[in-house]
């Protein structure tokens, strides 16, 4: 009989292992998944994770990698701080949203002025937009004791109607000819996230990103915030008793993640997206959660989990059109991902042995 | 009434020097044929040979001690018996016929009961409701009833069927497992650790109970490593270390000092008393009263007293009436009225944990995991849990990692804590080296005032001495120490005063000196309302 035993601390071998099991383990059984929907799935797995990289047109869709990963990572970065800490902000798309709202307004309300001011102003408006959407499950919580799982989950449905709003409505492009949406902001010079280097797909989002990343590292390892958001996911008693006030990490925590969620808003609508559209958002606040877990929480994690989901999204979708697969098929393949990392976690805290029945 | 010895002191142990009666294992040869023979039981787990060819008899009638420190593997054995661990090899014989119980229902059946150290029993059901639950067929639940009366005053075991169990004291609550086990009319009765959650008064109604059954021929296999206690209630004591058996001896016979050095060993020096002279008053209560933040909790009311500088006041108390609310009111955790606190003059009572620690009230709680300390991380990042500040761990709210880890190597070395290096994970530690980290932690960093809560649970008596001999030395060297603690040896031994909290109450505090168990058994809330029972 397989017998789980545990371990006297974690295992640090297995915490990094266990995320590229994971990845294997949903290669086979996406496989099988593709082999029963009657498709090749050497090849579909190959059409995932090869094409974009190393295919025939990959020139095309390196790029696309960052322009993808860079919103997964920037924020997964921010849950993470408030996973780490027990604090479960599932609205990361709502925040997105609103973030992309209030920078693309501030944009949108300079026009057609143009200023090197206007951009970094959309910046923070972003931020702040994105952090204010967050503060509503954060200050619920701390003044009713409401949950923020529920709150920030059901402000995302109530960002999409704000959204549908906006582009039908106040951001409506004057001269659009009636056909709802913004002006594109990619055409307004001063509030054009643009490429940095052209062709690479690098703009001040992926910037962002990358430092980020480097934020939470630092954050994490070396500052006591970081210590104190550790200590009160590992063991909330001794945090209180180290003195840290669960209030103010709340805020923190869900301010942080909001603001970063946001600012990914606020460079996608004046970047790659360009406008604000009734469909704009395309569950990046969702898949970040992923993202998060996948990446273990820890930022150097996030990073490469970012850009391997951001690989199966753009795989997934090259797959979609050249073998004909489903996108719900895509979706679970995607899912099936955190479920197998899930389930093979148990391996960083326990080890397996065969032993022979015992009565317990 | 006969006090119950328990709670003697240990300096009087170390003096009745006995005859030694002590022999190995196998020299009986009594004519009396043994209920259970245990012959060379054998248990591994990785790492660790929890028992190792465990021998000895069980003679019916005689209340037999397992003595043995924490680890020492008398929790491995009685499940052994008691069906819940299946031993590696070995053999036992119950009535002379082959016992090898499968689970724990095949040993009740066999006639093998056991009371646990930790109650199964739920709150909300009726004492009658709650034994019916553990019953293979019950009968109808007056029927019941009537029984477990008939029990209880046969063993003089005073309990009413009806009441909800969660208004029951520990005590009552300990009656219920007892008669539980009794209805099934065992021949052998396996307790494990039975006074931990009990006054002096009410051992005095226990022990009566356990004389009675043994009169009546059933065997008693009693755990314990309360040395006293088993010179006054057993008849025979197997002594358990690191999983071997290493000797048995007739405990009336043997002194306690002995037994202890068996339990160890090797000898151990006890703690020594400097002659100190308290000084001014560096921690007062006045009215203190907070509710309890945990829905099963003790609200503490009206709390009154003081703790002078170079002196160590105890309080007693059975567990759960408001050690816990006691200390997280101290520590910061808990806020209560800011006059109600005063720390060498400054009201306190609004301050968080971090501003209490800059003015030097320190605070060590009794859960060592999760609470003093985080399983998951290393021990240099719970030496930074509270060393932070006053240990000046952080530059512009940077950890100064070389330095933390520095000082928690400083509380390896100076309290022995056994690890490998301060990287180690906090719960890969046992519990007495973690105990002797997280005492450690806060001596370390000078405290004006110590409030500490267990400080020796679960912890093998050489580390339980090291660790009361560092709260003597602080004491001597002018901190105020409140040591609060379930274990009245241990209040006996190092506090000058003391006092006893009951349902979330402080009795009146009194010098320690000229304190007998009678007065101590009646400041902890004496019986709980329960008339002694004449047996």
């Amino acid at each position: 009989m397989l017998k789980l035993e545990k371990r006297p601390q974690p295992s640090r071998l297995w915490t990094w292992v266990t995320p590229l099991l994971a990845v294997v383990i949903t290669m086979l059984a996406g496989g099988a998944l593709f082999a029963a929907l009657g498709k090749d799935p050497v090849e579909a797995i190959a059409t995932i994770f090869w094409q974009p990289l190393f295919g025939e047109f990959a020139f095309y869709y390196r790029p696309q990698l960052l322009i993808k990963g860079a919103p997964l990572i920037l924020i997964a970065i921010g849950l993470s701080l408030g996973f780490r800490a027990g604090i479960w902000n599932i609205g990361a798309e709502g925040q997105y949203i609103v973030g992309a709202l209030t920078g693309a307004g501030v944009g949108l309300a300079f026009y057609p002025t143009e200023s090197v001011l206007i951009f970094p102003l959309m910046v923070l408006a972003g931020a702040l937009g994105g952090w204010g959407w967050a503060m509503i499950p954060a200050v619920l919580k701390l003044r009713f004791g409401t949950n923020e799982i529920l709150v920030s989950l059901m402000l995302v449905y109530v960002a999409e109607q704000l959204l549908a709003a906006m582009a039908l409505g106040p951001m409506k492009n004057p001269e659009g000819m009636g056909f709802p949406g913004s002006r594109n902001l990619r055409q307004y010079e001063s509030a054009h996230n643009a490429e940095l280097i052209t062709g690479t797909g690098m703009h001040w989002g992926v910037v962002a990103a990358f430092i980020a990343v480097i934020f939470a590292y630092v954050l994490l390892t070396r500052h006591s915030l970081g210590y104190h958001i550790r200590l009160t996911g590992q063991a909330p008693r001794a945090a209180r008793f180290a003195g840290v006030r669960p209030a103010r990490l709340v805020l923190v925590c869900l301010g942080t993640a909001g603001a970063l969620a946001g600012l990914a808003g606020m460079f996608e609508v004046s970047g790659p997206a360009g406008q604000v559209s009734i469909d704009f958002n395309v569950g990046y606040g969702f898949t970040a959660i992923i993202v998060a877990f996948l990446g273990r929480l820890h930022p150097l994690g996030i990073l490469l989990a970012g850009l391997l989901m951001a690989l199966t999204y753009i795989g997934g979708e090259i797959a979609q059109s050249n073998m004909g697969l489903p996108a719900a098929a895509i979706q679970l393949f995607q899912g099936m991902l955190l479920f197998f990392l899930l389930a093979v976690d148990v391996l960083t805290n326990y080890r397996i042995r065969l032993a022979r029945r015992e009565v317990a | 009434m006969k006090a119950a010895s328990h709670c003697r002191r240990h300096r009087h142990c170390a003096t009745e020097e006995g005859e030694s009666t002590c022999r190995p294992p196998s020299g009986d040869n009594r004519v009396t044929t043994p209920l259970l023979s245990i012959s060379g039981l054998t248990k591994a787990y990785p790492g660790v040979v929890a028992n190792d060819a465990v021998s000895f008899d069980i003679i019916e009638g005689e209340v037999h001690a397992l003595l043995g420190e924490n680890g020492a593997g008398k929790s491995t054995l009685v499940k052994m018996i008691y069906g819940l661990v299946k031993p590696d090899s070995g053999a036992m014989t119950l009535h002379g016929a082959p016992y090898t119980p499968p689970d724990p229902h095949a040993a009740r059946k066999a006639g093998v009961a056991m009371v646990f150290q930790h109650f199964s029993l739920f709150e909300a059901m009726s004492v009658a409701e709650n034994v019916a639950l553990g019953m293979e067929e019950p009968p109808r639940l007056r029927d019941l009833a009537t029984r477990i009366r008939e029990v209880s005053e046969t063993y003089g075991l005073p309990l009413d069927p009806g009441r909800i169990v969660g208004d029951l004291s520990a005590g009552e609550r300990q009656r219920v497992e007892i008669i539980r086990c009794l209805l099934q009319e065992p021949r052998l009765l396996i307790m494990d650790e039975p006074t931990s959650v009990l006054t002096p008064q009410e051992v005095e109604i226990l022990f009566q109970t356990l004389r009675k059954l043994s009169a009546e021929g059933v065997a008693i296999l009693y755990i314990s490593h309360k040395l006293e206690e088993i010179r006054s209630l057993c008849d025979q004591a197997t002594i358990l270390r690191q999983g071997r058996n290493v000797g048995t001896c007739l405990p009336r016979e043997t002194s306690a000092r002995e037994m202890a050095e068996m339990m160890v060993g090797s000898s151990f020096a006890a703690p020594e008393r400097a002659p100190r002279a308290p000084g001014e008053v560096a921690l007062e209560i006045t009215g203190l009263s907070v509710a309890s933040p945990s829905a099963f909790g003790t609200a503490l009311k009206d709390i009154h007293l003081s703790v002078q500088a170079g002196e160590i006041l105890g309080l007693g108390g059975v567990a759960g009436n408001g050690q816990d609310e006691l200390l997280a009111a101290l520590s910061g955790e808990l806020p209560s009225d800011a006059e109600a606190i005063r720390l060498h003059g400054t009201a306190v009572g609004r301050f968080g944990p971090t501003a209490r620690r800059g003015l030097g009230l320190l605070a060590a709680p009794e859960e060592r995991l999760g609470h003093a300390a985080a399983p998951d991380m290393s021990l240099t990042e719970n030496a930074f849990l509270t060393g932070a500040q006053r240990e000046n761990l952080t530059a512009r709210g940077f950890i100064r990692w070389g330095a933390a880890r520095a000082f928690a190597r400083a509380i390896i070395e100076r309290f022995d804590v056994r690890t490998p290096g301060p990287d180690v994970a906090a719960r890969a530690l046992s519990g007495g080296n973690l105990q002797k980290f997280v005492i450690g932690r806060e001596v370390l960093q000078r405290p004006r005032v110590l409030v500490v809560n267990q400080p020796t649970w679960g912890v093998d008596a050489a580390a339980a001495a090291a660790i009361r001999q560092a709260l003597l030395d602080l004491a001597a060297n002018g901190a105020a120490i409140l040591c609060i603690s379930q274990d009245l040896d241990e209040l006996m031994e190092i506090s000058d005063r003391f006092g006893a909290l009951n349902e979330g109450r402080l009795s009146e505090i009194r010098p320690a000196q000229d304190l007998n168990v009678e007065e101590i058994g009646l400041m902890m809330g004496g019986a709980h309302g329960m008339e002694v029972a004449h047996v």
